[in-house]
């Protein structure tokens, strides 16, 4: 072996040099192609939890950069007793995600399976199916905030014309929270129709023929035999829709603001953890409450993949 | 070996890549060193701003500086102060900031430079012009961290029509106020006797008048929490009780100003206490459908007197992080010289300098009603709107909830004492 060429010595790289690298490179092919996307990894996603998890052992507070002492599991204590906010809003996490998923799996499927079969004018049909989903959240906060607004909104007059109302929506703490539910199911329900349409649209025409043969009634072969086949995409779109819906935060603070409300009558866990840290700058029980919601994702995420390992 | 070229291509521009992702991980993006012409200027969306961003070409001009003005709403503000500032950007040289919203908490982050020496470096901009209030406001632990550029205090608009309809004047005392808003509202069912701001956070600036009004404050002298007093607790009464009972139909506790301004300029409300810094809103001939019937009233007196908060809203401070804090001050001087304050006054936005209230110039576009209002708060103002702690938000949050209880009709009394136990701790915790 002719001793090393030190390559910075060099501006370019010499034949040799540059025959030693590309030899390297394709022994450590595996882990070369995977640098990119481990570095990307490593920048955005462990740096980050690393981080919070972390500051959620620390009394930071005011700026990241202050002194912050040690406290231990100091945090996850008072967070975990603490009946005010943190499980009321866990509470409404709960019940907005699973609300909203519900009502988006019963009409998604209605309206896939209305669509499944062609019919005249049905490209007018999709793509009106679909605009809620392509605008954007925070104005359709702002626009479902004015249609819902009891003295001077769009939604009380309709109901008016029909001898109904007023209701107070948004303005009422116990109204506002399924009000919105309404809102996302109205925005969200197209996602959960187009990977339905998919799964359906998949399916093979022999099973349904053979039912159909066999004198099933539409119910029935629905029940029976397209449900269990489309189960594996039905519970893709759960698991997208459940993260997302765990995760929602614009339609719930264009609408409601700071804290989800004066009594924090919208205040799910990611707003909670928004006004820890960018109204109280209390960054050490953010984090812990980031740190818990994120367990309790990984947890559900989980379980949906399991289920959906056994339906498939 | 039968591509080299393209394998060995491909290895260099693999590790360029990462190299570059490398740096640009550890780059702090200093673009503006020592004097660069070109200064980040920061600044909130309101009246004032405005009138600042149409004189800016003026002083690019004549400072020979560029100026990169970013401009947001509150909220946005507040948040990309506390992403960028938390990671020391030097991207932000001059800052617009609430001095008794986040004043304490910036300077205590060491976000703000001090500007002591610089306030005093030209006798001819005259740093002694500026009212003292709100050069308290902007002094944290002794050092000079912002120099105020709008104030407020708390008046009454009201609806000169409605009043004279229901044949009474003015109200000069909380309960001619009540006494009026319940008349108005027995008239015309249709339209409130009174609004104000109902959101838990929002209302607290627009209650403390009312506080203070019936003799109490949110701390006694000795600096314990005292919101459970019985002035305290009248005031909590008298405040949301007016919602409540002469306020909008459906009332949500989700108003701030910009929505009970709405109710008030559609002319859906007889009375509405308000910054006086927000008037233009009532007066406007386009956007308001009252604008010739509005008038303006200092705050009526409580048990106490007539004790409206007097508060410098907003100032403009300097990023200690800032590489090119020359310039930022040079901006500073311009946007708060004389001139420039007599100016932006005149386009409705009060000043905090003294010479600029005693020219009969600065309240010459003012309604005479308004102009005397002001005076009035002006000589008996408090000079804090919200608690004065580090965690102001927070604290609002505490103080506010008897309010929105009143508001739809809860216990207030029982409420209050919820609200002093909360605030007795916070205020132990709060350093």
């Amino acid at each position: 072996m002719p001793s090393a060429v030190s390559s910075h010595t060099s501006t370019a790289p010499t034949a040799s040099t540059a025959e030693r690298l590309s030899r390297w490179v394709n022994r450590h092919r595996m882990w070369v192609f995977a640098a990119p996307a481990m570095a990307f990894v490593t920048v955005l996603i462990v740096f980050p939890l690393v981080w919070t998890l972390y500051l959620s052992v620390t009394d930071s507070a005011g700026s990241v950069s202050r002194a912050k002492n040690f406290v231990g599991a100091e945090n996850y204590t008072s967070v975990l007793t603490d009946t005010e906010r943190f499980w009321p809003a866990v509470g409404r996490t709960a019940y907005f995600t699973i609300g909203a998923l519900v009502l988006e799996l019963i009409f998604g499927m209605l309206i896939a399976l209305l669509l499944w079969k062609p019919f005249k004018g049905e490209k007018w049909v999709r793509i009106a199916v679909i605009l809620p989903l392509v605008a954007t959240p925070v104005a359709i906060g702002m626009m479902w905030r004015l249609i819902f607004d009891p003295n001077i909104g769009f939604a009380n007059y309709l109901l008016s014309q029909i001898g109904l109302g007023p209701y107070p929506w948004l303005a009422s703490e116990t109204m506002a929270l399924p009000t919105l539910i309404f809102v996302d199911v109205w925005q969200w329900t197209p996602m959960v129709v187009l990977i339905l349409l998919a799964g359906l649209t998949s399916l093979p025409e022999e099973p349904h023929e053979a039912a159909k043969v066999d004198g099933a009634s539409g119910w029935k072969q629905f029940w029976w035999v397209t449900l269990p086949m489309l189960m594996p995409t039905a519970i893709a779109a759960v698991l997208l829709r459940a993260i997302d819906a765990l995760k929602t935060f614009d339609i719930l603070y264009a609408t409601k603001g700071k804290g989800g409300g004066s009594f924090h009558e919208v205040e799910t866990l990611n707003v909670y953890a928004y006004g820890l840290s960018f109204d109280y700058f209390d960054y050490g029980t953010a984090s812990t409450v980031l740190i818990l919601f994120f367990i309790i994702i990984m947890l559900i995420v989980a379980l949906l993949t399991t289920r959906r390992k056994v339906a498939s | 070996m039968t591509h080299p070229f393209s394998r060995r291509t491909a290895a260099v521009a693999l590790a360029a890549g990462l190299v570059l992702a490398g740096a640009a991980g550890c780059s702090s993006g200093s673009g503006g060193g020592e004097g660069s012409t070109t200064l980040r200027v920061t600044l909130a969306n309101h009246v004032w701003t405005d009138e600042i961003k149409a004189a800016i070409p003026d002083f690019e001009a004549s400072s020979g500086l560029t100026i990169e003005l970013t401009q947001l709403g509150e909220d946005q503000l507040s948040a990309q102060y506390n992403t960028k500032l938390n990671a020391g950007t030097d991207e932000i040289d001059v800052m617009m900031y609430r001095p008794l919203q986040e004043g304490k908490l910036f300077a205590g982050n060491g976000w703000l430079a001090d500007l002591g020496d610089r306030v005093e470096s030209n006798a001819e901009w005259d740093w002694s012009d500026f009212q003292p209030g709100p050069v308290e406001a902007t002094t944290v632990d002794g050092t000079i961290t912002g120099v105020p550029i709008i104030t407020e205090r708390e008046v009454l608009y009201y609806r000169t029509d409605l009043l004279a309809e229901v044949g009474l004047s003015v109200p000069t005392t909380m309960e001619e106020l009540e006494a009026a808003a319940k008349a108005i509202h027995e008239a015309h069912p249709e339209i409130a006797g009174f609004v104000a701001r109902t959101n838990v956070s929002a209302a607290v600036t627009q209650f403390s008048s009312f506080l203070y009004s019936y003799g109490g404050d949110w701390v006694d002298s000795s600096g314990k929490a005292s919101v459970d007093t019985p002035e305290a607790i009248a005031a909590y009464e008298m405040y949301s009780g007016l919602l409540h009972d002469y306020g909008p139909e459906n009332l949500s506790t989700d108003m701030s100003w910009p929505d009970a301004m709405a109710v008030f300029t559609q002319g859906n409300a007889a009375f509405y206490t308000e910054a006086d810094s927000l008037y233009k809103n009532a007066t406007d001939t386009t956007e308001s459908k009252v604008y010739d019937k509005v008038g303006f009233a200092p705050l009526p007196a409580g048990p106490a007197g007539s004790k409206p908060y007097n508060i410098p809203s907003w100032a403009l401070g300097v990023n200690a992080a800032s590489e090119n804090a020359d310039n930022a001050w040079k901006f500073i001087e311009w946007a708060t010289s004389k001139e420039m304050s007599m100016t932006i006054q005149q386009e409705g936005v009060p000043s905090a300098r003294t010479s600029v209230w005693d020219d009969p110039e600065g309240i010459a576009t003012y309604p005479a009603d308004l102009a005397e209002a002001i005076a009035v708060s002006a000589e008996n103002g408090v000079g804090h709107d919200r608690p004065v702690v580090v965690r102001v938000a927070e604290a609002r949050e505490i103080v506010g909830m008897p309010i929105v209880v009143g508001i739809t009709g809860g216990d207030v009394a029982a409420e209050a004492a919820k609200a002093q136990t909360s605030f007795e701790s916070f205020l132990e915790s709060d350093a």
